[in-house]
């Protein structure tokens, strides 16, 4: 029936009209403005907030293949075939080589040999407190293990048993100093090995106090037999159901050959990293529809109060309104007034509230922006159209009944009344 | 330009029905000047109202330049009142937030006429009125009789066939009452229909021809009585 003219925005006498009635009004129009303002404010930090928590957490999980699969061994908590609870699974480098024949999804492996006791790791009259983890060459897909200097361990080290190192960046600053350490002897345990690469890990300070050595190596050096600690896993696919399937049948043949009874929960414990970040993720997604739903709801209240007001604003308008139609106002000509200006008190306020949300957001991210658990919490490019448009969209729902009823004045109602 | 057959309007107030207009029939001529006089309440506006397209009646026909007036849409109606009549009122109804020049240039907004060239053509009119140099004042500056000469500015720059006025002079002091129909009868010379509805004798003995109604019926016109016994059968046949 009325055909909305919104074509006209930049019509000069349009936005001089809605800049009269605003001048006129002043504490009302900012009463008003401020409602949305603090809408669109709490929910730019709202989101803030949440993307920070997700970014700081996705961080987290960055330090590692996301798809990878961990197993360690435990203690059986369940009798199976005459052997007695409370028995200790050991892991064997028997169980390493044995695994990809029976589990051929296996995309790259790596197990983990800790050496026993107190380490002591030392360069001429330097010592530190790092820690030693003797690995497979995969270990470094798998803990994303950034190379800087030199290379990391390889086949040939492990088939040799070389003694070779490959050392942290603060390994490297802690005990090297100025030093190229390449070429370098590190003693571990009072034993040498040469140092033959350097490392950087996104995992933070933590991962980079670490030294890498061959696996086959420290295990003859350090009476460590074929024991190892840990194996992880990546397996070929990136699908969840199915690493889950494969976490079983990994399961079923440790329980077969270390004679464990399936259901026990105790003997090995798989951790799947991505079904904990899918799950992670689902409680992401959770909690951004919770924020919505929160942000909708304040924004609404913004909706309504702009709405009352410019209902308000018709009615003080009633005569004006009412020459304004003898004179030749259509109907669509005077709806377009009210909705235009219910849209530019809610996009001009509402932008207000973003620059301030988002400027508040900046502040956050740069005075917390590394902290582990909120990290850059800034609302993105996405976000910011999502509001324009949803801010417009709500100055044209906020304006509609005002307009309809501004439409419906008639004339000789609005210019008997003195 | 204006013809009226059998006219009835009532209102309906709650579960009231006031019967206002009562059967009226007229035809006013292009290019006359004419008053409407008659005792408070006896429809004057609400006639008036009917005729720019205000209002609707209830029976009969009212043809606009021989164009029958009856159940248009709004903005039909709009796009009628803004091509073929020019309002003034008592109480002026200039917009406040606007300065003269803008008062009077509005009409032509609803034309889509530019800005420009709107503002051009409405300084043209104030310049008529001896108002140009009160183009940029806003109306709480300006005397009564300015502020109806403003919003008679604004009547006419869309070069209506029929003005209406209702009491233009009510507000306004003798003289300047005087001066404001010099200005309606200099504008009715320009050969547009002019009708003045009014309370004052002396203001309505400056027009051509005169119209009393009485209690919904159209009692003389230039004091002749109109058929008396027709408005009696007219009174019986609608009480
Ligand atoms: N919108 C309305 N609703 C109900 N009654 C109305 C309405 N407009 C006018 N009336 C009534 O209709 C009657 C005629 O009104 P109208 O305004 O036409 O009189 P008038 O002749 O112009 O009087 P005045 O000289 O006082 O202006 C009056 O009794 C008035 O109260
Ligand atoms: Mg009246």
């Amino acid at each position: 029936m009325s055909k909305l003219k919104l074509v006209n925005m930049f019509d000069i006498d349009k936005w001089q009209e809605i800049f009269n009635t605003i001048k006129k009004n002043k504490l009302r129009t900012f009463l008003t403005g401020f409602s949305v303002a603090w809408g669109i404010f709490m929910l730019i930090i709202l989101l803030g907030s949440g993307n920070g928590l997700q970014n700081g957490v996705e961080y987290q999980f960055r330090d590692d293949a996301t798809n990878s699969i961990w197993l360690y061994p435990g203690t059986t908590s369940k009798s199976y075939k005459g052997l007695q609870a409370n028995r200790r699974i050991k892991f064997t480098n028997q169980d390493f080589d044995n695994l990809p024949h029976k589990i051929t999804a296996i995309k790259d492996m790596t197990a983990r040999f800790y050496i026993p006791g107190k380490v002591n790791v030392s360069y001429k009259n330097d010592y530190g407190a790092f820690s030693v983890r003797c690995v497979h060459p995969a270990h470094q897909v798998i803990e994303n293990t950034h190379i800087i200097e030199g290379r990391y361990i390889n086949e040939k080290d492990l088939n040799e048993f070389r003694k070779v190192a490959v050392i942290g960046k603060n390994v490297k600053e802690g005990l090297y100093k100025d030093e190229n350490p390449i070429g370098k002897y590190i003693r571990i345990n009072n034993i040498e090995f040469k140092v033959v690469g350097v490392f950087t890990d996104s995992g933070g300070e933590e991962e980079m106090r670490n030294i890498y050595l061959p696996i086959s190596t420290a295990q003859k050096i350090f009476n460590g037999q074929n024991r190892i600690n840990q194996i992880m896993l990546i397996p070929k696919t990136e699908n969840v159901e199915e690493t889950k399937a494969m976490a079983q049948k990994i399961k079923k043949y440790m329980a077969k050959k270390h004679k464990f009874d399936v259901t026990d929960d105790n003997a090995i414990f798989i951790r799947n990293n991505l079904e904990e970040y899918q799950n992670v993720m689902m409680m992401f997604l959770g909690i951004d529809i919770f924020i919505w739903v929160i942000g909708i709801g304040t924004i609404i209240a913004g909706i309504v109060g702009v709405s009352n007001i410019m209902m308000i604003v018709v009615k003080e308008r009633t005569k004006e309104i009412g020459i304004r139609k003898a004179l030749g106002a259509s109907p669509s000509s005077i709806m377009g007034l009210v909705i235009l200006e219910s849209v530019a008190i809610t996009s001009f306020s509402g932008y207000i509230g973003m620059v301030l949300g988002v400027g508040l957001m900046e502040l956050v991210s740069s005075l917390a922006g590394n902290s582990v658990f909120f990290r850059n919490p800034q609302a993105s490019i996405g976000i910011a159209v999502a509001a324009t448009i949803l801010l417009v969209f709500s100055g044209i729902v906020a304006g509609l009944f005002p307009a309809r009823r501004a439409a419906k004045i008639r004339p000789i109602v609005a210019l008997r009344d003195e | 330009m204006i013809r009226f057959e059998n006219l009835h309007k009532s209102y309906i107030t709650g579960s009231n029905k006031l019967h206002v207009l009562k059967g009226i029939n007229l035809e006013i001529k292009e290019g006359e000047l004419i008053s409407i006089m008659g005792s408070s309440g006896s429809g004057k506006s609400t006639l008036l109202n009917i005729t720019g397209i205000l209002d609707n009646y209830d029976e009969g026909s009212y043809y606009l330049d021989n164009m029958l007036i009856s159940n248009m849409s709004e903005k039909k109606a709009a796009m009628l009142r803004n091509k073929y009549i020019g309002f003034v009122f008592q109480s002026f109804n200039l917009i406040s937030f606007k300065n003269a020049l803008e008062n009077v240039a509005l009409p032509l907004y609803y034309q889509k006429v530019s800005r420009k060239k709107r503002n051009l053509i409405a300084m043209e009119y104030l310049e008529k009125m001896g108002l140009k140099e009160w183009a940029h004042h806003m109306p709480n500056e300006l005397s009564g009789g300015q502020k109806q000469r403003v919003a008679i500015a604004r009547s006419l720059i869309t070069r209506p066939k029929v003005i209406l006025a209702d009491e233009p002079t009510g507000a306004l002091d003798t003289s300047t009452s005087y001066e404001v129909m010099e200005i309606f009868k200099e504008i009715n010379q320009s050969g547009i229909t002019v009708i003045i509805v009014t309370h004052e004798d002396d203001i309505a003995h400056r027009t051509n021809k005169i119209i009393r109604l009485r209690d919904g019926l159209i009692e003389s016109i230039n004091g002749e009585l109109v058929n008396p016994e027709f408005v009696e059968t007219e009174i019986s046949e609608h009480v």
